[in-house]
């Protein structure tokens, strides 16, 4: 084991692959800049080449289809975005050639890319700096779609998305980066579709992904000095879902609250609550409640984001009243984020 | 082999037998569809035969092809399975994507058809990354990558060619230009209707070409095909041909008033296969021996529908497999 943060796991990750399969690139905006998206391609261009690793035109489109064809072609392209809001732009080349090409072709041809994009949540990035687009890309079959929470993950579902013979995205969060963590020695690739139960607890369970699976871990601490005892399961990976472990928490604690990281409305959640009431129905006690950014756009000013995302402390709070509890007369400064910017 | 051979003449034969063969093969998908065994859209490229044909013989076996919707032409080109086609259009079993792509995705990936799409200009990025693959895998292929008029009002593909040529890449863009993106006019799309030099900024060299004319596409995409293995700048190749068949179904439309009203007669005057056939004649082939390949072509137009008829249809449990490949 050695302790990184989770730029550096994914930076290890990125160098193992690209050891062990020469057919491993990376390509993406700034991908080779001084900035390295955050550590995670540092040092990478001088150890492996810049034919291996290397800046894009800003065509996010074409640049798509580009590492599909290299794809296609025999090549393992990691394409990087340093802000999922541009996924937007790669949507046609990803539902339509990229999660369709297996199925068109019969069966008879795949597409092993793997899209890293990164949540930019934070501060102040507002409307067009800060989405997670996980739904769209859960509701088109045909793309695996991952969450990593911790270092760990982000190494081990990197090393799995990379070895993929599939379209995979990782959609990373900014405010994870400086998380650390215990990682193998040797990167180690984690199997996909295996949800993680962050915390065991009897009383609710909260599914919870990314940097609202951190949220609800600082949620529970609190819950706990308070007498509730949280479970939280982390999905990690949205497609394919591990609805067993949702489902097993749920026998276990009877009430289900799902803290989305992005809208609710067709939503994680919505897949996430609908599988509870189709397949847990008779374990539930309570109605499943959901959280997730206000329906609106994402505002700059300061005091109308913080009301805009859910946190620590309104998990905390639609705990309490899910139990038909107070919330506690209690100061809970742990419950804030101290993340400054610029980006 | 012709016994008059002159220089060309083995390929001006071979080209006539392709040009033929997607006719043929289309007249039938013609026929055939007032008895609704082919349920799905259509798009066909008789008239513009002259453009697969030349393209498809100027490349190697091991060279790569990505298309559009309107794809048989381009898929017999180069060497796809009659019988795998027809079996396609017919959503059988046999077909050359197991019945779930039909005519508008057709694929044939030992001949180097990577595929087809339904997305205007959607696979020009994904030729442009196949050709990347080429050339750092440092493999011979070229890619060639056709289109119609329509796709170069897509943003890809300026975005495509400004990256193959910053790259430099072993790629080959193929414009067939027909006339009409559906029914809408070049001129009333482009201010530039020169769509060969649409690019020029970006550094992407075009010329237009006679693209009725089989021995002119094949002679000058034999050069740019050269020059691509050779490591030269991507190139655009824009040959002007005509639709004789509406955009989508087995009709014509010539009456209507998208159409020019000179349309049927250049059609008829510029016909490729004819224009062919008179050279052939010309050389010395006799009228008999050129219905003695329209015979033998028939034959297997006869055989690949039959054996199409004759396929299962999937079984329901394939309906949801070849979702995801299975990981190594």
């Amino acid at each position: 084991m050695k302790r990184l943060n989770y730029g550096q796991a994914i930076n290890a990750a990125l160098a193992h692959a690209m050891e062990k399969d020469p057919s491993v690139f990376i390509m993406g905006i700034g991908v080779d800049d001084h900035k390295a998206v955050f550590v995670t391609t540092k040092g990478l261009r001088d150890r492996f080449g810049r034919k291996r690793v290397f800046d894009t035109p800003i065509s996010e489109a074409a640049m798509t289809g580009i590492a599909i064809g290299a794809a296609l072609g025999g090549m393992k392209p990691v394409h990087v975005h340093i802000r999922a809001d541009f996924l937007y732009l790669t949507m046609d080349q990803l539902f339509n050639n990229a999660a369709k090409w297996r199925s068109m072709s019969g069966g008879r041809a795949s597409v092993p890319l793997v899209v890293r994009a990164v949540i930019g949540r934070s501060w102040g990035q507002g409307a067009q700096h800060s989405q997670n687009p996980q739904s769209l890309f859960m509701h088109v079959p045909g793309i695996k779609v991952v969450m990593p929470t911790t270092p760990a993950d982000a190494q081990g579902l990197l090393l799995a998305a990379i070895e993929d013979p599939n379209p995979v995205l990782i959609l990373e969060h900014r405010l994870l980066y400086d998380i650390v963590g215990d990682v193998p020695a040797l990167p180690v690739a984690v199997p996909l579709g295996r949800a993680v139960v962050r915390r065991e607890g009897s009383d609710l369970t909260i599914v919870a992904g990314s940097h609202m699976a951190m949220e609800s871990l600082k949620a529970a601490e609190f819950l706990a000095r308070h007498g509730v005892q949280a479970e939280i399961v982390d999905p990690v990976s949205l497609v394919p879902l591990d609805r067993a472990a949702i489902l097993r928490s749920i026998a276990k604690t009877g009430r289900l609250l799902v803290v989305d990281s992005s809208w609710t409305c067709c939503g994680a959640s919505a897949e996430i609550a609908a599988i509870a009431a189709g397949e847990g129905f008779a374990s539930l006690t309570a109605p499943v409640r959901r959280l997730g950014m206000q329906p609106v756009t994402c505002p700059v000013s300061k005091p109308l984001e913080s009301a805009f995302y859910p946190g620590a402390k309104t998990i905390a709070a639609e705990a309490f009243s899910m139990l038909g509890r107070p919330f506690p007369d209690a100061s809970a400064p742990e419950l804030t984020s101290a993340f400054k910017g610029p980006f | 082999m012709l016994k008059t051979a002159g220089k060309g003449a083995d390929e001006d034969l071979a080209l006539y037998r392709l040009m033929l063969k997607i006719r043929l093969a289309e007249e039938r998908i013609v026929a055939i569809y007032p008895t609704d065994k082919i349920q799905s859209p259509i798009h066909l490229s008789i008239g513009q035969e002259a453009v697969a044909a030349g393209v498809c013989m100027a490349l190697a076996a091991g060279d790569h092809i990505h298309g559009t919707y309107r794809g048989h032409g381009i898929y017999i080109a180069k060497g796809g399975d009659l019988g795998r086609m027809f079996a396609e259009l017919y959503g059988k079993d046999a077909g050359c994507a197991g019945g779930k792509g039909g005519s508008m995705h057709l694929a044939a990936q030992s001949v180097g058809l990577v595929g087809c799409s339904a997305i205007v200009a959607g696979l020009i990025p994904v030729a442009t990354g196949d050709a990347l693959a080429a050339r750092m895998q440092g493999s011979s292929r070229v890619v060639c990558s056709f289109f119609g008029d329509g796709a170069v009002d897509e943003g890809v593909f300026f975005e495509s060619v400004n990256f193959a040529v910053l790259k430099g890449l072993p790629i080959v863009y193929v414009c067939e230009n027909n006339g009409y993106a559906i029914h809408s006019r070049v001129a009333d799309r482009h201010k530039q209707d020169k769509l060969f030099r649409l690019a020029e900024g970006l550094g992407l060299r075009g010329r237009r070409y006679d693209g009725n004319d089989a021995r002119t596409v094949f002679k000058t995409m034999s050069r740019a095909v050269a020059a691509a293995r050779r490591g030269a700048a991507p190139v655009l190749l824009e040959y002007m041909t005509s639709r004789w068949h509406e955009h989508v179904g087995p009709g014509t439309d010539f009456q209507e008033a998208y159409r020019h009203p000179k349309d049927r007669a250049n059609a008829a005057k510029n016909d490729p296969i004819r224009k062919m056939a008179a050279r052939l004649k010309r050389r010395g082939l006799s009228a008999g021996r050129l219905e003695a390949v329209a015979a033998e072509i028939r034959r297997d137009v006869d055989r690949a529908v039959a054996f199409a008829e004759e396929s299962p249809f999937p079984p329901i449990e394939r309906l949801h497999a070849d979702l995801y490949a299975e990981s190594r």
